[in-house]
């Protein structure tokens, strides 16, 4: 038992030694907390694909309250959930998004990202990223009530990197937990998206 | 001591080792010699020609450029300074594209740090860039080169003998596309 002991205390200090790559844009300089490697994946889902999405509503850093409901008919939507602002890789999935958004507009694709920090928080992190087309949203009060409503609320109280694709009936057509230390392909959404088309 | 004592502090030597192995990696400095990045081929003939790489390989290292001069830019589709950099990295371009004394002299190449193929791509026709782009998906280039913050711009001169050194390593967007080309000349002897 000591033996592994041991080995267990090497693989600690391995991580602390040594950063953990993720290609940070220099737009958010030296203000990116880094946690080191974390637990890939932490909370089980609430929701099946090809069942009603649940309904919500949380408030934007515009100002306004954005209700699930209120694209019903409209627009399918996109949820991004993201564990925290002002951390690696959360900080540059989003601006990637911002990049992308003509493959949410040629597929009739409103994108929300969500994290369970207040507003305040997300106001001055996303600042950073430029001007961003989507709505942000917080989830911080009840604290990660929408993130448990998925079943993507993590046990430290951080939502899991997640995706979620509703279609315009309000039917979910898609749900991926990615590992949280790593983006998830744009590739994979963009595949996804051009589904909904098909079908 | 023991035989699995002794087994246990050799495992704590080799994963502190390779710990410190990738903790120690510092970005490229000038004077130094590029680390063995290899990169695959490009499928598209333009490309290939623009970096004088034979399509009958599937991998080249970035000294094996047509080039005196390579000019690599370490990005990230995911990177809003990247972005807004693209433009003025462009016109940098256009501007040694253009110039008959420079144009077969200096080569652009950049590389998408922790970009998949698609994600590259996507940055390469959102931006119309022309010269080529790599996938570094698995951060692995990134790690070799010290896990820059990005835009991250190398300048190497390679030598006719087919020896090359780094004469330029900074991060940062490139403000002016005129100025950086003139310090770049200015930097590399020409």
């Amino acid at each position: 038992m000591k033996k592994y002991s041991k080995i267990f205390f090497a693989f600690f200090v391995l991580f602390f030694v040594s950063s953990y790559a993720f290609g940070l844009s220099d737009a958010f300089k030296k203000n990116i907390y880094n946690p080191g490697e974390l637990k890939p994946i932490d909370s089980k889902l609430n929701v099946k694909v090809g069942e009603k999405a649940p309904d919500f509503t949380l408030p934007s850093i515009s100002g306004e309250k954005i209700s699930l409901s209120q694209f019903k008919g409209k627009n399918n939507v996109v949820i991004s959930f993201v564990p925290a602002a002002w951390t690696p890789v959360c900080s540059d999935q989003w601006p990637g998004y911002n990049l992308a958004k003509v493959i949410f507009d040629k597929n009739g694709a409103v994108l929300l990202g969500i994290t369970v920090d207040n507003i305040p928080t997300l106001f001055a992190w996303t600042n950073q990223m430029g001007d961003l087309w989507f709505s942000v949203l917080s989830d911080f009060w009840p604290h990660g009530n929408v993130s448990k409503m998925f079943g993507v609320l993590r046990s430290d109280g951080v939502a899991e990197r997640a995706l979620f694709i509703i279609d315009k009936k309000g039917v979910l057509r898609y749900a991926h937990v990615s590992d949280i230390n790593k983006r998830p392909d744009l590739k994979d959404l963009a595949t996804e998206l051009e589904k909904l088309n098909k079908n | 001591m023991k035989k699995t004592s002794i087994a246990s502090w050799v495992s704590i030597f080799l994963l502190l080792s390779i710990g410190l192995l990738f903790a120690g990696i510092a970005p490229p400095k000038e004077g130094e010699v590029l680390p063995e990045i290899t990169l695959s081929v490009p499928e598209v003939p333009t490309h290939q020609n623009y970096l004088g790489i034979t399509k009958n390989k599937k991998t080249f290292r970035i000294p094996e450029i047509k080039a005196e001069i390579v000019l690599i830019e370490i990005f990230s589709m995911y990177c809003p300074y990247c972005q807004k950099d693209a433009p003025v990295v462009n016109e940098l371009y256009n501007k040694i594209a253009q110039d008959e004394k420079l144009k077969n002299k200096i080569k652009l190449i950049g590389i998408g740090a922790g970009n998949s193929p698609f994600e590259v791509d996507f940055f390469q026709k959102t931006y119309d860039v022309n010269f080529p782009l790599f996938p570094d998906g698995e951060f692995s280039i990134h790690k070799m080169i010290g896990e820059v913050r990005t835009p991250y711009f190398i300048g190497v001169k390679i030598k006719k003998d087919g020896t090359h050194s780094i004469f330029y390593s900074e991060r940062g967007a490139i403000e002016d596309a005129s100025k950086f080309l003139n310090l770049i000349l200015s930097k590399a002897g020409f």
